[in-house]
């Protein structure tokens, strides 16, 4: 799983965030430790028959299917086959009429047209094409693209690409709430600026950017705006129109719908023009050849629109659950930070650094948990994250971090359960720890000069 | 259609509860416990006939939803998880 391909890529997007070469190269070593260490750390391992299982708290790495989703994908598994893309039968009319079905509860839930709505297999290629297919269409004129450090890494790596070829990226730095700065992303807007590809949520510390006044932005400057909408979309409300958002990617498996499927919004009016990146049927408007699975569109329909009913219902249940939580783990024990803006967030994702206790050490406590550091969704590296470097955390917090994610099918005890382990662990770490026992003696460890280099 | 009074809304609340205690997934059943309970106390004071009746069309729907979901969750079972009483079984 971790191979050298999977540190290159990390190498290469820490690369490009790092402004500094000497600390391009601490991060890639660093990477490069942490798989070594995960590797004696967390042992990967199946579950015996009669064990019990984890609970599940990593919502942000992928979320279990909605069974209403499954229900009205298992009919295009069993009977009805047709390709949707057949003119001549039964077959084809009928996986037709369901993929535009679905087409059309994907855009009601993000106010788009349906014919803006490309079928693709997830975020990660959403992300790809919508990047590099904007920068390439345009590259005649406009050779620069704008992102922020934070961004998943599929975006990261996309603009990596785009370097290679000649582009020029700057990648926006966050303030340390997780924010990009307003003023600071209008003066990095150029004459031959094509796109601003910033996300709606994080995946890691849930917060949420200013999405509509970047929006704004963009269509004054008259820039194309991408949104990485994976982490948002049927969790909070979205317009495109109202966004002004040009291009958004959404993902399936992020909303209780099936792995494997997403979209990409690509709006008509003005007109967003890309160069695809697959070649074939021309499928998908030309802008993604390949055969649209049907039951993939009809579960990311259906998830869709069954996160339009269920929205305001999921977001006034999550929101309890995550403030029970965070009261309940903050009120026993103490130095407990929350990371990214306490008020601009999706509440479902909670990242949580516990100073003084290493998140590993904590994370094999809490095996009962399925929980992640962080970037749950590329690797399970441990690594301290990119993104809690970029809003500034200390090495020690972001090496302390851990991120709880609530969903539609989190039960109370369990938010309970999690939260109990966490306080018992962490007290028991932190009773080992060295440092611990110094600030409890009222040492400063700032005041300290650890080595001698 | 159905016409909808009061014991038909309340024995079909019944049926939806009682098939739906029966999904062997820990989560898939207490979310449908949960949403089904709220969903019939947040409709309790509908009168509107035509209200009522979309309400009960939707509710036989979701009926066969589960029933449907349950059948396929006893297909393929997996372990319980560590907050499940392995001996009380969750019922209320
Ligand atoms: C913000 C964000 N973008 C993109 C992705 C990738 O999505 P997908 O797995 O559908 O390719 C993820 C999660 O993995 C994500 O959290």
């Amino acid at each position: 799983m971790f191979s050298k391909t999977n540190v290159g890529v990390i190498k290469n997007i820490l690369g490009s965030i790092g402004g500094f070469p000497s600390q391009k190269f601490k991060y890639a070593e660093s990477a490069v430790n942490a798989v070594h260490r995960e590797r004696e750390l967390i042992k990967s391992r199946e579950l015996e028959r009669d064990e019990l299982r984890p609970l599940y708290m990593d919502f942000q790495a992928t979320t279990p299917m909605d069974p209403r989703v499954l229900d009205a994908m298992l009919p295009y598994h069993v009977n009805y086959y047709g390709n949707p893309h057949s003119r001549t039968h039964a077959y084809g009319w009928e996986s037709e009429s369901a993929m535009e079905k679905a087409r059309k509860q994907v855009a009601d839930l993000i106010g788009a047209d349906p014919r803006e709505i490309v079928f693709t297999s997830g975020a990660t290629e959403s992300n790809n094409t919508a990047i590099k297919g904007v920068a390439r269409f345009y590259k005649a004129k406009k050779k620069h693209v704008i992102t922020s450090q934070t961004e998943h890494k599929c975006v990261l790596d996309s603009c990596r690409v785009l370097e290679s070829e000649g582009f020029d990226v700057t990648y926006l730095p966050v303030q340390s709430n997780g924010l990009i700065d307003l003023k600071h992303l209008e003066e990095m807007i150029r004459p031959d600026t094509s796109l601003v590809s910033v996300m709606t949520v994080n995946n890691e510390i849930g917060v949420r950017q200013p999405i509509e006044q970047i929006g704004q932005i963009c269509r004054s400057r008259n820039v194309f705006f991408h949104t990485d909408a994976a982490q948002a979309v049927g969790k909070v409300p979205i317009n495109v129109a109202d966004w002004k958002v040009d291009l958004m990617s959404i993902s399936g498996h992020k909303i209780y719908g099936p792995k494997g499927v997403g979209a990409l919004y690509v709006r008509r009016r003005p007109r967003v023009r890309l160069e695809p990146l697959q070649s074939g049927g021309g499928q998908e408007r030309g802008l993604r050849s390949g055969t649209v699975p049907t039951p993939l569109a009809v579960g990311l329909g259906a998830a869709c629109e069954i996160a339009q009913q269920e929205m305001q219902y999921d977001h006034r249940y999550i929101s309890a659950l995550a403030n029970r939580f965070t009261q309940k783990v903050m009120a026993a024990i103490p130095d407990v930070i929350m990371n990214g803006d306490r008020e601009q967030r999706y509440p479902g994702c909670i990242n949580l650094s516990f100073a003084y206790v290493e998140g590993e050490s904590l994370l094999m406590a809490l095996k009962d948990v399925a929980l992640s550091s962080g970037s749950a969704c590329t690797s399970a590296s441990l690594e301290p994250s990119y993104v809690l470097r970029a809003i500034g955390a200390d090495e020690d917090l972001a090496h302390s971090s851990i991120r709880f994610g609530i969903g539609r099918f989190t039960t109370e005890a369990e938010v309970d359960y999690t939260a109990n382990k966490c306080i018992q662990h962490v007290k028991r770490l932190r009773e080992m720890s060295p440092l611990w026992e110094m600030v409890q003696e009222g040492i400063d460890l700032k005041s300290i000069s650890w080595t001698q280099h | 259609m159905a016409t909808s009074s009061r014991s038909q809304v309340l024995s079909l609340y019944r049926m939806l509860i009682k098939e739906s205690k029966k999904f062997p997934s820990y989560n898939y059943r207490s979310y449908a416990l949960r949403r089904i309970r709220d969903a019939f106390r947040e409709n309790q004071n509908v009168s509107d006939p035509k209200t009522l009746e979309a309400l009960s069309n939707q509710a036989w729907d979701t009926l066969a939803v589960i029933q449907r979901q349950v059948s396929i969750g006893k297909l393929y079972t997996a372990q319980k998880t560590v907050v499940e009483d392995p001996v009380v079984k969750e019922t209320r």
